[in-house]
């Protein structure tokens, strides 16, 4: 224990004087947020979002009367399968409106959004005169502000950067500089060194999520309905994920150059598609589908969940546990695979 | 004190058709410090590093106290890279810590200190050192766990000509310490000053080996004289009937008995004031065993 806190204390101390990447740990979350919450900060969204929930049992009267509607231009129809959750997301002005269509169909809107409000003159209008008629249901909740549902994104994003670069390349850069070839020839197994690395680097990235969070929430006044410890949870596990595989990318190349591009290769498809800026909800399923293998979709999916919607760590279990086993088939590989030069 | 301390049998390193080593053996022992020279690319830094372990040897065995070198044999063994680095942003001092926190058995850092002459850059970042500073701490690390058998590979490469005395005369600290002292260098009159026992490689194998006195005497007789061209008036050097090699402002004679030579100079009113007498030095060695100068 005493070479693996050696070796932790000498990586945190690295880390904590290296300025510009620490000034940068810090900056790059908060100039994201700023910057978001001031583009969207006068008009969120531009287009209607309506959840729909299709009853199977629908007589052509009212299938007729719902087709006019859903041509309706600049409003976009999220299929769901069930109405709860959808009520939820009304409630937190994540969707405008939600329409079941059947026999009986029914709309709720959120009695504080405004687009709900223009929402329901258009579908007023538009039923104006037929024969089926349809039943208005109302909820209420305060909205989510994009720059809210954004947060966990953001902070997702920021652990998988930190954990790869953090990682991945200060293995590659310590083998490039022979520093790897003098700790070998110690007492030291690559075991202890490799795990105090990843202790170093989960500890900082805590300590890193956690002066964000603050300084979202002192800055951007942002709402976080979960708890914030299950945040940070959350959050360690992601980056425990993260930094599993950038131990496999820093396992034996010693290029920086290499080790670069292929963390670019890793981090740029999973910052763009899984989820941080926009929701999968609605895009092509296929990408949706391809979203899945990506270890950030899930951490994303359970951090916002925990930010938006109130989830505990139960409640978000399913992709903790799936992040968890990945990160245990990405430790084994990347011993397998490792070595000093 | 005379059993072997440590010995490479037929050791040799290719990497694909690249042969690096191709059949090195020699025995190390205890207490002697021993000094493998060659040019650039001789396989001398390829031959230690199958010593202490770090690499692996295509053939051949090394012994450590008669057995097969293992990892549990590493903490009696100190090495000194030629080029590596140490953790960004650490002090000296924590550089120190660090390397004794990761040691299973240490030596007292202040005795280290004291033996390095670190003291005065203790609280520098290791990247802002000076050269010789910097091979200092190395040659600390190379210390920390006070081994048996230390490997110091060039440790004076790039170094001006005061910090290389100085790294010279901590070597000599070690030697007196009784440790065994394997090194390698391209510079002869630190194999001189250093070794008592030197082997000289070449194209990945050992040339020639030996004490450097007896291998001076083995291969030269005579003392070498250096006259200005200037001074040789209109003689002709092969008039002399002596072995002599042109320089670019002088000719220089290998005389098998001075007395003689300088005879047979005075004899043709030659100005001796501006000669000068040498003996044959590990430098000639090297060109009489390979042709070639040593840092070609």
């Amino acid at each position: 224990m005493k070479r693996f806190f050696a070796l932790l204390h000498a990586r945190n101390q690295e880390f904590l004087r290296d300025r510009g990447s620490l000034s940068w740990s810090l900056l790059f979350p908060f100039l994201i947020v700023i910057g978001f919450s001031f583009a969207f900060s006068g008009t969120n969204q531009d287009i209607f979002k309506v959840a729909l929930h299709r009853q199977i049992s629908q007589n052509e009267q009212a299938k007729t009367q719902a087709e006019e509607f859903l041509s309706t231009k600049f409003i976009q129809f999220v299929d769901v399968s069930t109405i709860e959750p959808a009520l939820e997301k009304l409630k937190r002005h994540q969707f405008d409106m939600v329409l079941e269509l059947g026999n009986s169909p029914q709309y709720w809107v959120n009695s504080s959004s405004p687009k709900g409000y223009l929402l329901e003159k258009i579908i007023s209008t538009n039923l104006a005169g037929q024969p089926v008629s349809i039943t208005r249901g109302e909820v209420s909740g305060r909205e989510i502000r994009y720059v809210d549902w954004l947060l966990a994104g953001l902070l997702s994003m920021n652990v998988m950067f930190g954990s790869l670069f953090g990682v991945g390349y200060v293995i590659v850069r310590y083998r490039k500089a022979g520093v790897l070839r003098r700790i070998k020839t110690t007492s030291v197994t690559a075991f202890e060194f490799l795990a105090a690395q990843v202790a170093s680097r989960l500890m900082l990235m805590m300590i890193t999520c956690a002066i964000v969070l603050v300084g979202c929430k002192f800055l951007a006044d942002v709402q976080i309905l979960g708890s914030y410890i299950h945040l940070l949870a959350a959050l360690l596990i992601g980056s425990l994920c993260m930094i599993s595989l950038a131990l496999i990318v820093a396992a034996r190349i010693s290029s920086e150059e290499l080790a670069g591009g292929l963390l670019n290769l890793l981090s740029w498809p999973m910052m763009l598609f899984s989820g941080v800026w926009f929701s999968l909800e609605g895009t092509n399923p296929i990408l949706q589908k391809i979203a899945q293998i990506f270890p950030l979709t899930h951490l994303v999916d359970a951090t916002r969940a925990i930010v938006t919607e109130g989830a505990t760590l139960a409640d978000v279990s399913a992709p903790l546990t799936l992040m968890v086993a990945l990160s245990a088939v990405f430790i084994a590989l990347s011993s397998w695979l490792f070595k000093w030069e | 004190m005379n059993q072997t301390h440590i010995e490479a049998r037929h050791l040799r390193k290719s990497y694909g058709s690249l042969v690096a080593v191709q059949d090195v053996s020699f025995g190390v022992r205890r207490g002697q410090c021993f000094g493998l020279l060659g040019p650039n690319g001789a396989g001398k830094t390829t031959t230690i590093e199958m010593m202490e372990g770090v690499i692996t040897p295509s053939a051949g065995e090394v012994l450590f106290d008669g057995q097969p070198l293992t990892r549990d044999q590493h903490h009696k063994i100190g090495i000194q890279f030629q080029n590596t680095s140490l953790q960004d942003f650490l002090t000296v001092r924590e550089c120190l810590n660090l390397f004794a926190s990761l040691s299973k058995k240490t030596r007292s850092i202040d005795e280290l200190i004291g033996l390095c002459t670190l003291e005065e850059f203790l609280e520098r970042d290791n990247r802002k050192l000076s050269g010789g500073q910097r091979q200092r701490l190395m040659l600390a690390l190379a210390l920390i766990n006070d081994p048996e058998l230390v490997f110091l590979d060039e440790p004076t490469t790039g170094l001006d000509p005061q910090a290389r005395r100085n790294l010279w005369s901590l070597v000599g600290k070690i030697k007196a310490e009784g440790k065994s002292v394997i090194l390698t260098t391209h510079y002869m009159e630190e194999a001189y000053e250093l070794c008592d026992e030197i082997a000289i490689m070449d194209t990945g194998l050992i040339i020639a080996q030996g004490k450097p006195q007896d291998l001076l005497r083995q291969y030269f007789e005579g003392q070498y004289i250096d006259i200005p061209n200037a001074d040789l008036n209109s003689s002709l050097p092969d008039s002399f009937g002596l072995q002599f090699q042109r320089k670019q402002n002088s000719v220089e004679f290998h005389v098998p008995d001075v007395k003689a030579a300088l005879a047979q100079f005075i004899q043709r009113d030659i100005s001796l004031n501006r000669m000068s007498v040498r003996t044959a030095t590990l430098e000639d060695l090297f060109i009489h065993l390979t042709g070639r100068e040593l840092r070609e």
